[in-house]
């Protein structure tokens, strides 16, 4: 008897469960994360594991409010504000960071410079070292300025690196859109103003909302930079975290987890929101529509 | 009314002329159309008078005044692209209302256009669409509908009927040709479809290399082919162009040696502009369209002799295949026509239907 055919754009049992195993894999470290972040400070050191444990919430409780030492009040931890720096800075420098650079993506893509290419290499290469290379400058630049510690500066700085990728992410979606829509719209009587803003822009959307995701991405875990340019008022949440770390009884293991917990749920909401745009972002041009 | 005329104009891209030196006349209410093969420069031409290529020399005048270094939305001219260039996120009716923001009229105005020109190309169903949800032909109808809403002074088609399959082709063939005739304007297209061309233009210009090889009616383009490009390039299927030798000639007819054999053509006594009369001994090339054939009984001194080597019929006729030597003879028969693979057919060109070029090329006699 002939082997029954498996229907083309379907998988079977073995590859969906291969598929499975591997997913699982890669996110355990995440459910790992996440299930230490609901156990007590006991369950979270315990040998071997568990898995089976009775959940609490003291854990989140304790990132906006806890006692210092032993048998003292509860004091505000400030974490909320640091948790509002983080969504106000990732947010502003990707805003910032796209502004300047889809209209800088639009004219090198629509009115290429002499030398266009070497100009693009030349923005590519501010990415192409370690930050840590270039942290000592940047802080004299900083506290010379008066921008340490200051929204503006961290802003400002994410902003700009953030720019590279924005234009170079940019620049490939805009040459992607044909340049006849554009040439009917000069016909029609437009502006370069209105068809870069009635035409060209709506037709990248996906694409901005791919470079935002990205950049958010990159900014909201930046720690470097955070932890030696930012203030007491100013300070992002990767880097209260770390200074979480430590204290008179160990690490509080609970206490991280819950604070990285909260910290995934921004890049969670905001992915899950522009999945669809996200998608469409990458795989543009993709197919010839 | 307006009217277009190129003088001489050309454009260079580095050393390579897209456009080399050409001269057009377009008359108000004419439709002309640019026919070529990929590559032959009629696009870059249609940019040009667009205003959306500068040309490297040359002059474009419309309406008698020198466009050249006017802007595009300047010039007055709507353009139907091959790609329709619908704006992507605009909805159809925001789309076809597009060129008239330009216009300084009224919101209610601008509605009344839009309106009667959705119900004019059969749009009125689609108006809240965006291009991504309509039908290729409705695309289609919405760019040609985009052009004809402003009233502008002169009509430019880039290949407007390429990207359509071939039944909606033909359908909108016949609304394009209609709506220009209601339009009396000076109007271009570009087309690489010889029927396209044959059958919506009033004067088809056929180019080549970068120049206009030949700029008469559809008719003359047809029957009298100033060259051997033309004439190989026009008609389907493909003219028989063949090498031969002229033996005699005279005003009515002219022997020649082609295929090995010996023929006496029929000749119209047309002789073209050139004047120069077939010569005798003079090498020339033959040709005769497949239609311009036809069988014989049997072998005369006007009949050429071949083996049939493939049959195609298309239908109402048939395309014969005759093989005479190393060469191939195309003949069009009805399609009751006995014939087999492997027997002897023979054939007499048709009065009328004989043009004998010179060996630059050049038609000489028909």
């Amino acid at each position: 008897m002939a082997r029954r055919r498996r229907e083309i754009g379907k998988a079977g049992w073995g590859r969906t469960a291969f598929s499975t195993v591997i997913s699982f894999i890669y996110f355990f470290p995440v459910l790992w994360i996440i299930l230490t972040a609901f156990k007590s400070h006991t369950d979270a050191l315990s040998t071997p594991p568990k898995f089976i444990f009775t959940p609490t919430l003291d854990n989140f409780v304790s990132v906006f409010a806890r006692a210092y030492e032993r048998g003292g009040a509860a004091v505000d931890t400030h974490f909320d504000l640091f948790f509002f720096n983080s969504i106000f800075i990732a947010g502003a420098s990707v805003g910032v960071a796209l502004i300047i650079g889809t209209i800088a993506a639009y004219g090198f893509s629509r009115w290429p410079l002499r030398g266009n290419e070497t100009y693009l290499f030349i923005i590519l290469t501010t990415r192409m070292l370690p930050p840590i290379i270039v942290i000592i400058p940047i802080f004299i630049m900083f506290r010379l300025s008066g921008l340490s510690g200051s929204y503006i500066g961290i802003i400002l700085l994410y902003a700009a690196f953030n720019l590279p990728f924005t234009i170079w992410m940019m620049k490939s979606f805009f040459d992607e859109i044909p340049r006849e829509v554009e040439d009917a719209a000069r016909m029609d009587g437009s502006s370069e103003m209105k068809i870069f803003f009635r035409i060209c822009l709506p037709q990248v959307k996906a694409g901005i909302a791919a470079t935002a995701v990205f950049g958010l991405i990159l900014t909201w875990n930046e720690f470097l930079f955070a932890l030696l340019l930012t203030g007491r008022d100013t300070r992002t949440v990767p880097v209260a975290m770390a200074q979480t770390i430590g204290g008179d009884i160990g690490v509080r293991w609970g206490l991280l987890a819950a604070i990285e917990t909260l910290f995934l749920i921004p890049v969670v909401f905001v992915t899950f929101l522009l999945q669809n745009q996200l998608l469409r972002g990458v795989t543009f041009g993709t197919i010839r529509r | 009314m307006a009217d277009i005329e190129l003088r001489n104009l050309s454009k260079h891209f580095g050393s390579l002329a897209a456009v080399d030196d050409i001269d057009l006349d377009v008359e108000a209410g004419e439709v002309v159309c640019l026919l070529g093969p990929s590559g032959c420069g009629k696009t870059t031409t249609l940019r040009m008078i667009a205003g959306l290529e500068d040309a490297t020399a040359g002059d474009i005048f419309i309406a008698g005044a020198r466009v050249n270094e006017l802007a595009p939305r300047d010039r007055d001219i709507a353009m139907v692209f091959q790609f329709y260039a619908l704006y992507p996120s605009l909805t159809v009716s925001e789309n076809l209302a597009f060129p008239l923001h330009a216009e300084r009229i009224t919101k209610e105005e601008i509605d009344r256009r839009v309106r009667e020109i959705a119900g004019l190309l059969d749009l009125s169903h689609a108006l809240g669409r965006v291009p991504g949800r309509l039908a290729e032909g409705e695309k289609q109808r919405v760019a040609v509908g985009r052009a004809v809403i402003r009233d502008p002074q002169c009509f430019l088609f880039d290949e407007p009927l390429s990207r359509l399959d071939i039944a909606v082709r033909q359908e909108m063939r016949g609304q394009i040709k209609q709506l220009l005739n209601g339009l009396h304007k000076a109007t271009v297209i570009v087309t690489h479809d010889q029927i396209e061309a044959l059958t919506i233009a009033d004067r088809i210009a056929v180019m080549r290399d970068g120049i206009i090889e030949q700029v008469a009616s559809p008719h003359d383009i047809f029957a009298k082919p100033a060259n051997v490009f033309v004439a190989g390039f026009i008609g389907t299927p493909q003219m028989n162009l063949v090498e031969a030798n002229v033996i005699d000639a005279d005003e009515d007819t002219a022997t020649v040696n082609m295929l090995g054999q010996e023929v006496v053509l029929p000749l119209h006594a047309e002789i073209s502009l050139q004047g120069t009369a077939p010569r005798r001994n003079a090498p020339v090339t033959v040709g005769v369209r497949p239609r311009g054939l036809a069988p014989a009984s049997e072998t005369g001194p006007t009949t050429i002799s071949g083996q049939v080597d493939l049959i195609e019929p298309m239908g109402a006729e048939t395309l014969i295949h005759l093989r005479i030597g190393e060469d191939d003879l195309r003949v069009v028969t009805s399609r009751g026509h006995p014939a087999a693979v492997g027997e002897t057919m023979h054939v007499a060109p048709t009065p009328g239907q004989v043009h004998l070029f010179d060996h630059d090329g050049m038609r000489i006699a028909s």
